[in-house]
């Protein structure tokens, strides 16, 4: 049988052979002892022709309901936003896509600089001094905060608000375990931190408190009040995470004295994706720059004096240092990060501030809704693009009446909080019409109501 | 600081009240934000983001491609990369909306198909591993390095053997591995190589004991050279009650030929980025699914994809795991594109990918031998490392030569790498490359060879034909500017 991508002929083979002076192939693999050897063949599946096996995926594929195919409400931390048809466009450029590391900068600079740009439309939107090339996601960038506060600080106590997303708070329990930090987990009350039980938690052995912007609820967290409990604790550090497409329209952290930023901008440009890959980012003041996981993109000139970029403050990384690295993350989501850094300039100053107005009133819109239809709006914080409602009755069975009605349905906050069973999390962005919201509404109205 | 030659940024292209982009108008009544919101939360001044239209972003972006270089642009033999071609049918399958816009939190009945990939992904990968079970969770491989440790701790952990806090790696071993153990809380310890690049059995005896915790093995190893006494290794690590880590970095070298299961190993990462055809992305994003043996199957990182009658369900109900290590289920959009790699290729096909990316790899490290030095002799797996200790006398330094490399058309070969290789050349050519390619990249290795005897300052002034010439790197990590601040 022959293959499409091996262009290797018998002649090849024959003369290739014949240069190194063996036999055949098998005396390039005479050194694996014939106890490991594998005697038959892989027992996986047989090869498909591209056509079969477009058509074995597109079926599968077909079977999934979709953003596309039903209106989606639900949100708690991936989204359904518009994305610019240019996006895809750019990112499939094979000279972005079929690149690696832009370890020789002379011919890397266009990854380069589109990375500096990335670099510098996040410090811009989070208020802070400088962010690195990109993380995993949101996540595990926030985890990377935490760890880092401890190694920064000396100190090895991590604070998290309960409502900060509940899977990055399993991350960070799991970072945190690797280098045995302690987490303490500060309850939420009214769907924002407890700033009494922070107040109380908050003491010389804190490294860091960990907090979300808008949190995991949607609500808006007073970063003013916590930054004035952190100064109690001036060496203690503020870590916040952020959809960075709210901070369109709220106040950034850093003007909040945010030591560190982080999130996720799957927001700008990236497909859900059945939950990745998206992309993390992380921004810092400048005083952390030396101790940031990853890569960073710095400018420089080359021998006639051309502004140029390349991949800087690389004693940092586990290529140089090695056990003393302060992360081990190697390769990073550069070509969502240029998704995101298209996104971005696609929308620019003017439409990213729209895009987030939008999600805003349509939000605003959404609860006065619900509210006028008799359901129990929980939580009464300002908030971004997602509210808490409280329904009588099964929600998994209002999960199913409302995919029949075409929408896929919110986030069942019973999943990981006992105490919020019958609670959803309702998500809402540009992408909803006002017939859509409408029709919703009254879906999960009328079952409230029966 | 822009000079007029200089290539401009977005920032510098921006002109206020330009817009690229195309939203929605407000189809709801308009709440006063003003109540709704302490006016302290309201950004005031918006993001400083760039102004452009659309067909400006796109010669923007078109014109950055243009200053950059990847596999379809010409051979790529970044050694340690496996930078092999990137199927185009990858990217049509992923972008079916079918796996493009599901959501992971949407009911798993109405995402059954997506969920019967990764399932059989994860089954395909047990396979070609040998391993008992897959978890499809990490997002890259240094990720997945440190769940799987994590998991050995786990392990240890739970048998009473808290002491066991030294993971043993090669001193030719990958950055991330070191830096891996130290994130999961362990301290590493170097073992030597012995004259043949393999790891030093003597050493390894010496450093094995009641506080060894695993050995973190590649194999081949970064010199592509094959540890032959794998068993050994194995049962030396194993009766000091330790146990193995397979960092998959070059599992290309070996499918269908054996498997780490079959050596021995205990927990595999694997690079679906490097071996399943990723792409790379510039960077990322990768995925580093990890497998492991029985033993260790409870500590899997949750959730795991299962079939219950007909129904691929994901199971979070596993109190023994260590926990999740990234939201979500792993980085499905390449895990999707690896399983369409997999399944192009077959059992047959997979075989011959780790056979044609060998047979070139050895091709191209004898032709290269004649002029280089080669401090291995043995025959290569699926990548090797030269020397250029000999042209270093002449006063050409390796690093010259990977810079006069781009002049003729080709990205460099990792160098510097390992450590233990001299002004080191890490040469890595894929099976995807046809032997024109190679002879045409040896001939040219071969001419700056000659250059650097005959005419050395040609190779140690290079590249001349690259937009910009070699960067002040010292000055970039000296006064960092990471990011544009207008003038």
């Amino acid at each position: 049988m022959d293959f499409r991508y091996l262009p290797m002929t018998e002649q090849d083979k024959k003369d290739m052979l014949q240069t190194i002076g063996v036999k055949d192939t098998e005396a390039l693999f005479a050194d694996i002892p014939d106890a490991v050897r594998l005697k038959k063949p892989l027992q996986i599946k047989e090869p498909r022709s591209e056509g079969e096996l477009k058509a074995e995926l597109a079926a599968l594929a077909n079977q999934n309901v979709t953003m596309k195919t039903h209106a989606s409400f639900l949100g708690a931390g991936v989204y359904d936003h518009y994305i610019p048809s240019i996006v895809d466009h750019v990112i499939s450029r094979s000279e972005f896509y079929t690149a690696y590391t832009p370890y020789q900068p002379e011919i890397s600079q266009g990854e380069l600089q589109a990375i500096f740009e990335f670099q510098t439309m996040i410090a811009e939107l989070t208020g802070m001094d400088v962010a690195n090339s990109s993380m995993y996601d949101g996540g595990t960038a926030l985890a990377e905060a935490a760890t880092l506060s401890a190694g920064h600080t000396k100190k090895k106590k991590i604070i998290v608000s309960e409502a900060v997303h509940p899977e990055s708070r399993q991350v960070i329990d799991s970072y945190c375990r690797g280098q045995r930090l302690e987490v303490v987990t500060i309850p939420h009350k009214d769907g924002v931190t407890d700033l009494e039980a922070l107040q109380e938690a908050i003491d010389e052995e804190t490294a860091s408190v960990i907090v979300q912007y808008p949190n995991f609820f949607g609500q808006v967290e007073a970063l003013a009040d916590i930054r004035t409990i952190l100064h109690t604790q001036p060496k203690a550090m503020m870590v916040v995470s952020s959809n960075p497409l709210a901070l369109g329209f709220l106040t950034p952290p850093g003007n909040f004295g945010a030591d560190i930023v982080v999130g996720d901008t799957q927001v700008f440009g990236i497909p859900a994706q059945f939950g990745g890959p998206h992309c993390g980012y992380f921004a810092s003041s400048s005083k952390l720059m030396r101790k940031l996981p990853g890569r960073l993109i710095g400018q420089t000139k080359d021998e006639e004096g051309r502004r140029g970029f390349v991949l800087t403050l690389q004693a940092r990384e586990q290529h140089i240092r090695r056990d003393k690295a302060t992360s081990n993350i190697c390769s990073n989501q550069a070509l969502n990060a240029l998704a995101s850094s298209v996104a971005m300039s696609a929308l620019g100053k003017q439409g990213l501030a729209e895009m987030a107005y939008l999600n805003v009133q349509k939000a605003q819109y959404m609860k006065k809704q619900l509210e006028a239809h008799g359901l129990e709006v929980m939580f009464q914080h300002s908030f971004f693009n997602e509210i808490v409602i409280k329904v009588n009755g099964d929600i998994q069975a209002l999960q199913d009446h409302l995919l029949a009605q075409g929408f896929i349905g919110g986030y069942h906050l019973g999943r990981t909080d006992d105490r919020l069973k019958n609670h959803m999390l309702v998500a809402v962005t540009e992408q909803r019409t006002k017939e859509q919201i409408d029709i919703f509404v009254r879906e999960v109205a009328a079952f409230h109501a029966k | 600081m822009q000079n007029n030659t200089d290539f401009p940024l977005l920032f510098e292209l921006s002109q206020t009240g330009r817009t690229g982009y195309s939203l929605p108008p407000l189809d709801v009544p308009e709440t006063d934000t003003a109540e709704a919101f302490d006016s302290a939360y309201i950004r005031t001044e918006p993001a400083a983001l760039p102004e452009l239209s659309e067909l400006q972003i796109i010669r923007h972006y078109t014109a950055l491609s243009r200053r950059n270089y990847g596999v379809d642009s010409g051979f790529y033999p970044l050694g340690s990369c496996t930078m092999k071609y990137n199927p185009k049918i990858n990217e049509d399958i992923i972008r079916m909306d079918g796996f493009s816009h599901i959501h992971p939190y949407q009911d798993p009945k109405t995402a059954q198909g997506a969920l019967e990939v990764m399932f059989d992904l994860q089954e395909q990968l047990k396979e070609i591993t040998g391993m008992h079970d897959v978890s499809l969770q990490p997002a890259a491989g240094a990720h997945g390095e440190w769940a799987g440790l994590m998991m050995i701790r786990a392990l240890h952990e739970k048998n009473g053997e808290t002491q066991r806090t030294k993971v043993i790696v090669p001193d030719t071993a990958h950055g991330t591995n070191p830096a891996s153990a130290t994130v999961a809380g362990f301290e590493a310890v170097t073992v030597k190589s012995n004259e043949q690049g393999l790891v030093d059995l003597d050493d390894l005896r010496r450093l094995v004991g009641e506080d060894t915790a695993a050995l973190m093995l590649t194999n081949p190893n970064t010199l592509g050279l094959f540890e032959k006494d794998i068993l050994e290794m194995a049962e030396i690590v194993h009766e000091a009650g330790g146990k193995l880590y397979y960092d998959g970095a070059n599992l290309n070298a070996i499918m269908g030929y054996t498997r780490p299961g079959d050596m021995g190993f205990d927990v595999v990462h694997l690079n679906l980025h490097k071996t399943f055809t990723g792409p790379h992305g510039g960077g990322g994003p990768g995925s580093g699914p990890v497998g492991v043996s029985e033993e260790l199957a409870a500590f899997l990182p949750k959730p795991v994809v299962r079939k219950l009658d007909g129904i691929v369900i994901l199971d979070e109900d596993r109190p023994e795991s260590i926990g999740r290590v990234k939201p979500y289920y792993g980085n499905f959009g390449i895990n999707v594109r690896a399983y369409t790699y997999i399944r192009t290729m077959g059992p047959e096909g997979l075989k011959r990918v780790s056979e044609y990316a060998v047979l070139n790899a050895n091709y191209m490290m004898r032709r290269l031998s004649e002029v280089f030095e080669l401090p291995y002799t043995q025959h290569c797996k699926h990548e090797f490392v030269l020397s250029g200790r000999k042209q270093k006398k002449l006063g050409v330094r390796t690093l010259d030569i990977a810079k006069r490399l781009l002049d003729f058309g080709y990205h460099p070969p990792t160098i510097y790498f390992p450590l233990n290789v001299e002004e080191a050349l890490m040469i890595e050519p894929t099976e995807t490359e046809a032997k024109e390619t190679l002879d045409s990249f040896i001939d040219t290795m071969l001419e700056i060879a000659k250059d650097a005897e005959e005419n050395p300052e040609i190779v140690q002034e290079a590249p001349y034909t690259t937009i910009v010439s070699r960067m002040d790197e010292t000055t970039a990590a000296r006064k960092p500017i990471l990011r544009y601040i207008p003038e």
